[in-house]
């Protein structure tokens, strides 16, 4: 079973985000960064699912330079291969340009399945993989919580609906998933998976090498334009008391008893 | 112009609340851009949901009613709204944006190759070309959006980012059309096996009077005892945020959220919590809010009543000695 998984890089949860003097991205100099959490779950099922039937997981980002390092952390996870779509073309998309320079390129790999995360923690559209899915031809399912062996060309999944309820159903391959943060707990990369990690291929790749019309991409291909990106206001402001950890934690307690009187 | 269309969900056959929100939210978009307000309620069955919607100032309802709509399938949305779209030409179609949108939407975004401004917390339309406003980056960050190009325009609303109850309603009830659609082509992929709740939930949270949250600011499992003792100390529940539960630290029915319990006590401590949406909607209305975090510009803040900056390994035992002195006099 041939299983590529989409991955974005991001920058880390805790990261201090300044925005840049175009008043519209993020400064990414000397931002950590990390794996998308919902793609590092996508991985794993991934990485598991090849595991239990045989196959391989391809990995598949689309980022500069600089995303060359979640891609070998992805390899050390376990990974066979990567593609790197990186060119100038394909910066700056939304979800649907970005999807269309995606779906080519899995298109190219002919999978079985085409896993991805839930949503990205930086721009968080919620749409990607499942734009993915559509340009494929191929049906999807969102918010997936578990995965079972395909069986007679058909998948059979878990999927998270709102408010406490699950579903499971089931779906023809080839397909795409979104899944969803906390399927399997997540593996850490071992020192030998690090090492071979480097002698992986990397393949960098750009519109023409993945058949996708430079003028669908990125910033050209975009149908939202983000205008304006900016700390927001605070609406109401907590009291934060001062001092160190004994002095605040007294301050707190005589507030919870004398002011608010929950205690 | 061409129309706003909100597009109501609709669950066992009644709107859901969401759907009025979305409602509020097109009425303001329609009313700045002066264009006329249709709502569109899609499903098997949905003639009650659409008189209901109807109550609402709207200028017209159509009603997609077809039994392949039910059970949902992504694949019979998409076909029946693309249809729609492509009949009717409306300039924009907003959504709420729930999880089944999520599954769906970008379908249709693809089908109709137009752009989707997904989960928008508030929209302007300064002198023509509306801007829409979202939170990127876990909350932390603000991005006013616009579509370029022509097209279908495509939008879905964070749930309360307007109030259902803003949903105007009419003098009188909208016009109800029947808007034809012809499904026999559509192919429906997915197959539902079973819809089910998990087991129900051990630890009923919403009854606590005093809950003690924590979040991936404990950084392990093995660090949850401090925050364990506050909680007693404090005769409370020990409740977590998302990422906990994913990682096992504490079970899923401690779990506070959207996808977990809604929850309201006198007292609601949130320990090492950012603060993402996915977790405010759940605790938002607690009495009062206190936050410990070494993020200042923790979204968290915005709720709280008190909050601690700093290091949580120092402060939550300070805390917890203080509380128990407290008690102990």
């Amino acid at each position: 079973m041939k299983i590529v998984v989409c991955i974005k890089q991001v920058p880390e949860r805790d990261a201090r985000l300044r925005i840049a003097a175009d008043g519209k991205s993020v400064d990414t100099a000397g931002v950590a960064t990390e794996i998308n959490e919902s793609d590092q779950y996508a991985l794993e099922a991934g990485l598991r699912l090849a595991e239990k039937v045989g196959g391989e997981v391809v990995v598949l980002l689309l980022g500069p330079d600089a995303a060359e390092e979640a891609i070998r952390r992805a390899l050390a996870m376990g990974a066979a291969r990567a593609i790197h779509l990186n060119d100038a073309a394909f910066q700056g998309g939304d979800a649907t340009s970005t999807a269309k320079a995606l779906a080519a390129a899995a298109r190219q790999e002919s999978p079985d399945l085409v896993l991805t995360g839930l949503q990205s923690d930086d721009a968080g559209w919620s749409q990607t993989g499942v734009i993915v899915a559509e340009l494929l031809g191929w049906p999807s399912a969102t918010l997936i919580m578990e995965i079972e062996q395909p069986e007679g060309g058909r998948i059979k999944v878990k999927r998270e609906l709102e408010a406490g309820w699950f579903q499971w159903i089931t779906l023809p391959l080839p397909a795409v998933l979104t899944i969803q943060s906390g399927i399997y707990p997540v593996r850490y990369a071992t020192l030998k998976g690090i090492m071979g990690a480097k002698k992986k291929e990397m393949k960098k790749m750009g519109p023409a090498d993945v058949g996708v019309d430079g003028g669908l991409v990125g910033t050209a291909g975009r149908k939202v334009e983000l205008k304006r990106l900016y700390v927001p206001e605070k609406t109401v402001a907590a009291e934060i008391l001062p001092g160190d950890a004994a002095t605040a934690a007294a301050s707190l307690v005589e507030r919870l008893q004398k002011q608010a009187k929950v205690l | 112009m061409g129309a706003i269309w909100a597009v109501a969900q609709t669950e066992k056959g009644e709107p859901k609340v969401v759907s009025f929100e979305t409602i509020a939210g097109a009425q303001k978009l329609a009313a700045a851009l002066g264009a006329s307000l249709e709502a569109v309620v899609l499903g098997a069955g949905v003639g009650g949901a659409a008189e209901k919607v109807a109550a609402r100032r709207v200028d017209r309802v159509r009603v997609i009613d077809d039994p392949k709509l039910d059970p949902y399938a992504p694949d019979a949305y998409a076909a029946a709204l693309h249809q729609a779209v492509e009949a009717e030409k409306p300039d924009y179609v907003l959504f709420p944006h729930t999880y089944q949108v999520r599954d769906w939407v970008p379908r249709l975004a693809a089908t109709l190759d137009a752009g989707f401004i997904s989960d928008v917390v508030d929209l302007r339309a300064d002198g023509g070309e509306p801007v829409f406003v979202r939170q990127p980056y876990q909350g932390k960050l603000n991005a006013d959006c616009a579509f370029t190009g022509t097209g279908p325009r495509l939008v879905s609303f964070q749930a309360g980012a307007f109030l259902s109850d803003d949903a105007a309603k009419g003098d009188s009830a909208a016009e109800i059309v029947a808007q034809g659609v012809d499904l026999s082509a559509v192919e429906i992929r997915t197959e539902v096996l079973e819809t089910f709740q998990e087991v129900e939930n051990k630890v009923d949270l919403s009854r606590a009077d005093v809950i003690v949250a924590v979040g991936r600011g404990i950084g392990k499992q093995e660090n949850l005892g401090i925050v364990e003792e506050l909680a007693a100390a404090l005769g409370g529940q020990l409740a977590a945020s998302r990422p906990v539960c994913d990682n096992e630290w504490l079970p899923m029915d401690r779990q506070i959220g959207s996808s977990g319990q809604t929850v309201a006590p006198r007292l609601y401590m949130a320990i090492g919590i950012s603060g993402a949406i996915q977790h405010l909607v759940g605790m938002k209305n607690s009495g009062t809010i206190v936050a410990v975090n070494k993020d200042a510009n923790a979204p968290i803040f915005s709720v709280a009543d008190y909050g601690i900056v700093g290091d949580l390994f120092e402060i939550v035992p300070a805390l917890t000695a203080k509380v128990k002195e407290t008690r102990g006099a």
